[in-house]
């Protein structure tokens, strides 16, 4: 290959890393709030595939009553869907304190099931795909030379990196909601001796993260892709509860894991479309095997959130 | 704050009333989903689940999808009863059925009272293999089993998907589909014309040899001491580690039978859809079964009459097919919630002062 | 002094105080009055109910009945946001410290305004409260980097920058070294002259005798008296702790064997936080002999006990039974050797799920087994037959959660004794259970010692102690400070050595008996 062809190829490849790494980096951040707040929520995948569905059906519904703005009623009715099952789980693992990992994997269960079923219930059972017209990109530098294609980016993109990670790390470490949630994911006895309702705390941190994975969803179906199928979200969930723990429950580092994570899918991606015959499975199965190396090196020095999967109760 | 969660054990003889309680009440919850299609719920739910037992070739398919259900649940089942959450059921079932079709492949020629065995053995012990990492990590390094087995299940979903799109694609289709195995490796039918195998009866027998296990040997009480009170276990001098262990690697083996008994019974070749989430569903049967074995295979067969009322109903009045997962996965939700009436009595209202 | 203290509004009353918990009344009617600027001791043995009484201030419980004044105000304490805003603060044994976050986090938990947190300025308001107040800490800090005796610091901090005026101390110089110790009193001290009142829960007679103004003593959830430390004496304390003189138990003469049952030799043993909780521990128990172990609760006897029932492995030293050496940490070679085992906590040694037979025999399973079967019909009637010989009142098929304190003690008293150990190691073995369980068991354990059977009994129960032993060794910080024969021992005594006050006087060098 040539110098410039590689060039080329590493532009493209950077550029379709950072749209890979979108929908991972949204969910991620969401899980990583609620477990910094105790709760593991098991059911990101199946509130990435409600979000992604919910989004897609308002939007095309938006589009069909000829509203204006169609994709952001679609973005509006999935960040709605992902509170809803947020609160549910918040439901059953707060006030209930119900195992969290079968919680977890019902909620995963239940969002698929009823996106698919309200699939059929919208769009019926036609053989052809409906789609809208998706989030448009764009740079917000304009035209720049070679590099450019790095910068032409969905919206959402961009709200990713340059807003929701410094927001998530300040919010995590220099605000008041986020110093609650740190202590009640550690301590809750000692947050609620301290005058911290680990209650509501955990409740907010579970609903608000279940936003952020419907939002990482509904960008595949409103952005990327501009249709909605069921293998849309792929097993993406459970790369994130991977990289949860690989990026040490960090929302800086989550975003350099799905990066990395995002640049993996992507290059194999690109391989795959120059026709080389690779074990391309070996790469997506990666995030997976990596984090578990990364448990089993570390063993017992992982430093879970300290009430990581204990429900609280008083006395 | 409504609601609180008070520790009140209730009499023993609410406990297996629960489980229907919980199906009622799913029931009702589920009843707006039905009416949003303008379906009476009760027409729906009558197609759900009387429909399918009226007819003898429906009835039959209960049983069939009910097969891999009982060897997920069990397997699901087995691990929770030792105190080890295996949520890896479905990577074991695909380790198992990839393990079955390769041995199966080499059976041709084979007798079938070889070649059959052989087959189930190869899902039984790859089951084994899949489940042995995440289960040492547990035991010699305190690692949460629940993120490892679930990361597996994507895992061995890839190593299928390159299998099938690498050395076993189908050279003339081009599908992602495997040779078929061998036909002497084949489960024979149980009843001719029915899609009803071996398996089934293999699921009802490894049934049986758990809930003997579990309920008539020593180092069943010991498993279940385990899962009930490790540190009461380790008290009277029971080897926790080991016993958790056994339970991991046994149920990941049962899963790989799962995967074995599918690809043997139904499919005869490996594809990718083996599992519509067989392992996962296995956790609602457990749930729904209260960890007992012979819950587990009522709950199977509940769980089977679920999916072809699914399609009794779509056929019959249009309902989405998804119906049947949706309320599958509320029972799980409901179940689980009123499993908490066996210890805890919930009370409205804030807390006296 | 008194006098003037008296004519200003307390700053805590309690009224009538009445907490239950279950069938145990911890609070019984208790009152309780505050005054600003003294500390003030409650005294009494562990389970008096001294912590209770303070945490039902601190709104972490809720009293049963009784009403609270503070500051001359009637007050509903729900939980501690109330109390916090009434100016009340309590440093818990178990510290309510999140160790991630550094000092200034866990200072200003709970006590923010606004979304957003100054960490700069939190850090600045942190230091100059530490340096007002006079505790040194350094609020940059991370919690889990500082030792135990700077966590406790930034507690008394975290309380009075939430603007304090009453301090509730539970038992905090349990967890420090002597210096600290000082340390800690110079601050009090300190903080007293300025106004504020401190409640100081403990059970250590020297440290009310230094540090405080006045003296509430709890015995059994009420309370005994209040006087000023001026007026009173170490052993008029012991005294109203402990209670009055029990009546001299008629022991039949009983002659302990020669023989060495359970020798420890030099036994040392960490706790759960990895500290020394036992130290060189040397204990011999003859044949026919009940050996009691006295001491206040926290000073090692969990963890003894557990080297012993094999579910804590020993730090050093050994254990012989018989003179054979056994290997700790393994309940089933302790078992095999000859060692019966009651547990402290009875719930941590049977599965509350399983049933009461399936308890019985969950030691001994293999003995249980007939073709590979687990033999249920030996296991009914095993348990059948032990229900009748214990005079349990439970069947056989029951869950044994479902079963009384009492009743599950006898299950777990039958299953040891029906073994016919040679050696009994037997904790807190009454511990929550009715006068009629209470005796029972008592009388289950001479029964054991007349067979042949040495017994070493762990017991924070003093009347227990004395009524049942034949020698009794005092456990005071992990040593064992005296060695007593049961008729030189008497309460006050035994009360004094317990609280390491008469440590000076009497003890004796580790392993020297």
């Amino acid at each position: 290959m040539s110098g410039e062809l590689l060039l080329t190829f590493a532009v493209g490849l950077l550029a379709a890393t950072l749209r890979v790494a979108t929908p991972l980096l949204y969910a991620t951040i969401g899980e990583v709030l609620t477990e910094r707040a105790g709760i593991l929520n098991l059911g990101i995948e199946g509130i990435m595939f409600l979000g992604a569905f919910v989004g897609f059906a308002a939007a095309a519904q938006a589009v069909e009553a000829g509203l204006a703005g169609h994709l952001w009623v679609g973005l509006a009715a999935a960040v709605l869907a992902g509170v809803l099952m947020g609160l549910l789980m918040a439901f059953l693992t707060v006030t209930l304190g119900l195992n969290q990992h079968v919680s977890g994997l019902g909620i995963t269960l239940l969002a698929t099931a009823l996106s698919l079923y309200g699939f059929r219930l919208v769009f019926g059972e036609s053989s052809v795909l409906p789609s809208i017209e998706p989030f448009g990109q764009f740079s917000v530098f304009g035209d720049l030379p070679v590099l450019g294609p790095i910068f032409r980016q969905y919206g959402l993109t961009y709200l990713a990196f340059l807003v929701l990670v410094p927001l998530s790390w300040w919010v995590l470490y220099r605000s008041t909601f986020g110093l609650n949630i740190r202590a009640v994911g550690e301590n809750p006895e000692a947050a609620d001796a301290a005058g911290v309702s680990v209650f509501r705390v955990r409740y907010a941190a579970v609903i608000l993260g279940a936003a952020l994975m419907a939002v990482g969803g509904a960008f595949l179906s409103l952005a990327q892709l501009g249709a909605f199928s069921p293998g849309l979200i792929a097993g993406r969930g459970w790369v994130c509860i991977a990289l949860v723990i690989f990026a040490r429950w960090d929302p800086v580092r989550a975003m350099w894991g799905a990066l990395l994570f995002g640049g993996v899918f992507a290059l194999q991606l690109r391989l795959q479309t120059l026709g080389l015959e690779l074990p391309f499975e070996a790469f997506l199965a990666l995030p997976y095997l990596v984090t578990i190396g990364v448990l089993a090196l570390a063993g017992r020095q992982v430093e879970y959130p300290g009430a990581y999967l204990k429900p609280y109760r008083r006395e | 704050m409504g609601i609180r969660v008070e520790r009140a054990p209730a009499p023993l003889w609410i406990r297996p009333l629960l489980p229907l309680l919980a199906v009622l009440l799913t029931f009702v919850i589920t009843a707006g989903l039905v009416m949003a299609v303008g379906v009476n719920p009760f027409t729906a739910y009558y197609y759900f689940i009387v429909e399918p037992l009226a007819g003898r070739v429906s009835a039959i398919e209960v049983l069939v999808k009910a097969t891999p259900l009982l060897l997920t649940g069990a397997a699901v089942t087995f691990a929770f009863v030792g105190g080890y959450w295996n949520i890896g059921a479905e990577g074991q079932l695909y380790a198992g059925a990839t393990a079955a079709t390769a041995v199966g492949l080499l059976m041709e020629g084979v007798p079938s009272w070889l070649a059959i065995p052989a087959v189930v053995l190869a899902g039984f012990v790859a089951g084994v293999l899949w489940a042995l990492p995440p289960a040492l990590m547990k035991v010699k390094l305190a690692i949460d089993e629940v993120v490892t087995t679930l990361l597996l299940n994507s895992v061995a979903l890839f190593g299928v998907s390159a299998l099938l799109n690498g050395p076993w694609r189908n050279p003339i289709s081009q599908w992602p589909q495997s040779p078929e195995i061998a036909a002497s490796a084949i489960f024979p039918r149980l009843i001719p014309r029915t899609r009803l195998h071996l398996g089934f009866l293999l699921a009802i027998a490894i049934i049986l040899v758990l809930w003997f296990v579990i309920n008539r040997t020593a180092f069943g009480l010991r498993m279940r001491a385990v899962g009930l009170g490790p540190r009461a276990a380790r008290f009277a001098g029971i080897r926790v580690e080991r016993t958790v262990l056994t339970a991991a690697l046994v149920s990941g083996g049962i899963a790989g039978v799962a995967g074995a008994s599918q690809l043997a019974g139904i499919h005869y070749s490996l594809i990718e859809a083996i599992s519509p989430g067989y392992g996962y569903t296995g956790i609602i049967v457990a749930t729904l079964g209260t960890l007992n074995m012979v819950g587990v295979a009522l709950a199977a067969l509940f769980i089977g009459l679920i999916d072809t009322g699914a399609q009794t109903v779509s056929r019959a009045l249009g309902v989405p097919v998804y119906l049947g997962d949706v309320i599958q996965a509320t029972l799980l939700l409901v179940t689980l919630s009123v499993l908490l009436f066996q210890f805890y009595r919930i009370r409205w209202g804030r807390r006296a002062g | 002094m008194d006098t003037s203290r008296s004519a200003s509004v307390p700053a805590v009353e309690m009224r009538g105080i009445v907490k239950r918990f279950q069938d145990v009344v911890a609070n019984d009617r208790v009152d309780f009055t505050l005054l600003p600027g003294e500390i003030h001791a409650l005294l009494g043995e562990n389970g008096a109910g001294k912590t209770t009484l303070m945490r039902i201030l601190y709104g972490l419980y809720h009293a049963d009945q009784g009403e609270i004044w503070v500051r001359g105000q009637p007050a509903t304490i729900r939980s501690p946001k109330d109390a916090i805003a009434r100016g009340i603060g309590m440093v818990t044994q178990h510290f309510a410290l999140v160790p991630p976050l550094t000092v200034a986090e866990n200072v200003i938990l709970g006590h923010t305004s606004g979304i957003r947190v100054d960490l700069a300025e939190a850090r600045r308001r942190v230091a100059a409260a530490a340096q007002r107040l006079r505790i040194p800490v350094d609020p940059g800090a991370r919690v889990r980097d500082l030792s135990v005796g700077e966590r406790q610091r930034v507690e008394i901090l975290k309380a009075l920058y939430r603007g304090a005026q009453v301090l509730i101390l539970d038992e905090p110089t349990a967890v420090l070294v002597p210096q600290e110790v000082e340390a800690l009193f110079a601050s009090l001290r300190r903080l007293r002259d300025s106004g504020l009142s401190v409640v100081f829960i403990s059970h250590k007679l020297h440290e009310v005798m230094a540090l405080c103004d006045r003296v509430t003593v709890l015995r059994q959830g009420r309370v005994v008296g209040t006087v000023s430390v001026a007026e009173t004496d170490r052993n008029t304390l012991a005294r109203m702790m402990v209670g009055r003189l029990i009546q001299p138990v008629s022991r039949p003469a009983h002659p302990a064997g020669h023989r060495v049952l359970l020798r420890l030799d030099r036994l040392s043993a960490r706790d759960d936080r990895g500290l020394l909780a036992v130290k060189e521990v040397s204990l011999a128990v003859r044949a026919g002999e009940i050996l009691g172990l006295a001491g206040v609760s926290g000073n090692g006897q969990t963890e003894l006990a557990q080297v012993l029932d094999g579910t804590r492995p020993a730090e050093s030293g050994r254990v012989l039974v018989d003179g054979q050496e056994v290997p700790t940490g393994d309940p089933v070679a302790l078992m095999a050797a000859g060692i019966g085992r009651i547990p402290e906590d009875r719930h941590e040694s049977v599965v509350a799920e399983l049933t009461v037979a399936e308890n019985m025999v969950l030691e001994h399973l293999d003995e249980f087994v007939r073709n590979g079967t687990l033999d249920r019909e030996a296991i009914h009637r095993h348990a059948a037959r032990l229900i009748q010989q214990y005079q349990i009142r439970a069947r056989p098929e029951d869950p044994i959660r479902t079963l009384s304190g009492g009743n599950m003690q006898k299950v777990i008293l039958a299953r040891v004794l029906e073994r016919a150990p040679k050696v009994l190691v037997v904790a807190q073995p009454t511990r929550g259970l009715d006068v009629g369980a209470t005796e029972y068991v008592r009388g289950k354990l001479v029964e054991q010692r007349e067979r042949g059977a040495a017994i070493l009994l762990i017991s924070e129960d003093l009347d227990e102690i004395l009524e049942l032993s034949d020698r009794i060794a005092v456990i005071y910080e992990g040593h064992i400070v005296a060695i007593l024969s049961g008729e030189e021992a008497d309460p006050e005594r035994l009360g004094l050595l317990m609280s390491g006050a008469a440590l000076r006087a009497e003890a004796r060098p580790p392993g020297g008996m």
